[in-house]
């Protein structure tokens, strides 16, 4: 794999159309690059509330957080009222990730724009956008976005002169993983702490204040302008009959060129690694891949031919997760990346549901004595034990995710999990 | 403080945003006793309720903390490219454990999820400024250089 050794590979953009083009605390140059051309439309024209939503859902558009919801069907679920709400999930935190933090710097417009049709679509006039305390420069440039847009007559009580009233409000996380849960979210936002809730009820009958909310993730909503703009038969031109569309991946790690690409859903795997990543570093051979973020699947070589996409991840054994791409070359550890896996949701569990408090701290537990070669031949089956129990037990999705990484890890390195639990620490790979 | 409070509507809504606000403005960067009574009051809600809150994100310390914050990424895209060392060439240089502040009250070390900079990694923050492409070299200029602006303030 020598890096530059074939044409440079070409990337689908969506999303990223105008990141990097245009000045994005510019609105004037927002508006020249299509900016709240599709609002514009729809607004004037009067279109029927329920088209929107069905136009969202022939696009067959999918949650880009990572669970691959339709977004039509989430959005034609919310329950009748006179008060609901639009959330923008941008509390991005699974690691690795840092697509959104794109979108939110790049284009802010754009994410404006989908939660308006968001809010036209499902009869909402208040939207918020949560976004993690540490992404100071997103908080800046989405506010005075926000600002801007209000001032142009883009925001408020009459958008562009209509009956349709919408307004934005920034809400600003304070580091909590857990709080990329929908739920959680909501919590935080009216001032409690980011405790899950049990669900159902969906945020869509109970959500916000109780209200039906609508909660979408930025790079779903950033796509949302373009589809009502260009018709989901366009959108449908582009990824696979299943998910059609782009993503967002960001290739790390062990690689030439780490960056973040945006191409066509069910892009093989090898192509993000090598025509954009630039192939493995140093000319060392590629020996696996966190794919996701930590709430993620970990593969081998054999998983290179996936086609990254929602449902051809998954049946090959990955996951597409949040489109993160942790490369590992033949030097790296499995059981060191594993360890700072379990590591990390002993720090981000938050205590509130025992399966999920105790458990992870025993993943942790379990981990050092593999990794320290102090571990008996039944921790590796009672790692597995313990993450499938969480699986089972957890209130939500992040005690119910360290058996993905646990169970590939296993399944795809059993060999070196085994050689590391007969040596001790640092005796090798 | 009260004049800081009479920013935000009285509204649990405003919690979040009212803690971060008085951190911001104290200058050890920290939630007191006082100040998390002041915000109870100002929203008419139960200190219990505030103190709940502002102890569950890891953003807010009630703790003293110094004038500048460093924190490290711990995530696994910025530990696999070495970030574990830097945090002992970091916790030697200021002479502190994480979680730890500095004697001279400069520097308070601490680790942090992933930063979203994972393309530059191993990446940090300090105070709110994110710094990639960390090396031991690196680290220690940027160090440095906070040091010599706080010197000749």
């Amino acid at each position: 794999m020598q890096p530059g050794s074939r044409a440079p590979a070409k990337e689908t953009r969506i999303v990223l159309e105008n990141c990097g083009r245009i000045d994005p605390e510019s609105l004037s140059e927002a508006v020249k690059a299509g900016a709240y051309k599709a609002v514009t439309q729809v607004v004037r024209e009067k279109r029927p509330s329920a088209e929107i939503t069905a136009e969202i859902k022939r696009s067959g558009l999918r949650g880009r957080g990572g669970a691959g919801f339709p977004t039509g069907v989430k959005w034609s679920f919310t329950a009748p009222g006179d008060v609901k709400y639009i959330v923008c999930n941008a509390d991005e935190g699974e690691p690795g990730t840092f697509k959104d933090r794109l979108i939110l710097e790049g284009d802010p417009h754009k994410l404006l724009e989908g939660m308006m049709l968001a809010g036209y679509a499902v009869g909402a006039s208040k939207g918020y956008v949560y976004i993690r305390g540490e992404y100071s420069l997103s908080i800046r440039r989405i506010q005075k976005a926000i600002d801007d847009a209000r001032a142009g007559g883009y925001l408020g009580d009459a958008v562009l002169g209509s009956s349709f009233a919408f307004d934005i409000e920034v809400k600003k996380g304070a580091g909590a993983y857990v709080c990329g849960e929908e739920t959680s979210l909501i919590e935080s936002i009216e001032g409690k702490r980011g405790y899950p809730r049990l669900k159902p009820p969906y945020p869509g009958s109970v959500g916000l204040w109780k209200k039906p909310t609508v909660v979408n993730n930025v790079e779903t909503l950033a796509n949302v302008p373009a589809i009502i703009a260009r018709g989901a038969d366009w959108f449908r031109g582009f990824g696979t009959a299943s998910s059609p569309g782009t993503k967002v991946f960001q290739i790390l790690g062990d690689v030439e060129t780490p960056k973040a690409v945006e191409v066509e859903m069910g892009t093989p795997l090898r192509t993000l690694i090598e025509a954009f990543g630039g192939g493995i570093r140093a000319g060392k051979r590629f020996k696996a891949a966190l794919l996701g973020g930590a709430a993620g699947a970990i593969v081998g070589p054999g998983a290179l031919e996936m086609p990254m996409d929602f449902d051809g991840a998954k049946e090959r054994g990955g996951v597409l997760g949040s489109g993160a791409i942790l490369v590992l070359d033949e030097d790296a550890s499995v059981v060191e990346l594993l360890h700072g896996i379990l590591r990390f949701f002993r720090h981000e569990s938050c205590g509130q549901c025992v399966p999920c408090r105790v458990g992870a701290s025993v993943l942790v537990t379990l981990s050092e004595r593999i990794r320290s070669g102090a571990a008996t031949a039944d921790d590796l089956e009672r790692l597995v034990e313990v993450a499938r129990t969480m699986q089972a037990t957890s209130l939500c999705p992040l005690g119910q995710s360290p058996i993905l990484p646990i169970q590939t890890a296993v399944d795809s390195f059993r060999e070196e999990f085994e050689a590391r639990m007969a040596k001790p620490c640092g005796a090798g790979a | 403080m009260n004049e800081l409070l009479r920013k935000f509507p009285r509204s649990m809504e405003s919690l979040l945003d009212i803690l971060h606000a008085i951190q911001d403005a104290d200058p050890q960067h920290h939630l007191s006793d006082e100040a998390l009574q002041a915000a109870a009051e100002y929203l008419g809600a139960p200190l219990s309720e505030v103190v709940s809150t502002a102890t569950f994100y890891t953003m807010y310390s009630r703790m003293p903390r110094g004038r500048h914050i460093i924190r490290l990424c711990e995530s696994p895209p910025c530990q696999l490219l070495g970030g574990e060392t830097l945090l002992d060439i970091l916790a030697e240089d200021l002479g502190v454990a994480v979680g730890e502040t500095a004697p001279d009250g400069a520097f308070t070390l601490e680790t942090t999820s992933c930063l979203g900079a994972c393309a530059e990694g191993p990446a940090m923050m300090v105070d709110d400024r994110i710094y990639g492409a960390l090396t031991k070299e690196k680290v220690l200029s940027v160090i440095a250089e906070v040091r010599r602006s706080d010197a000749t303030r």
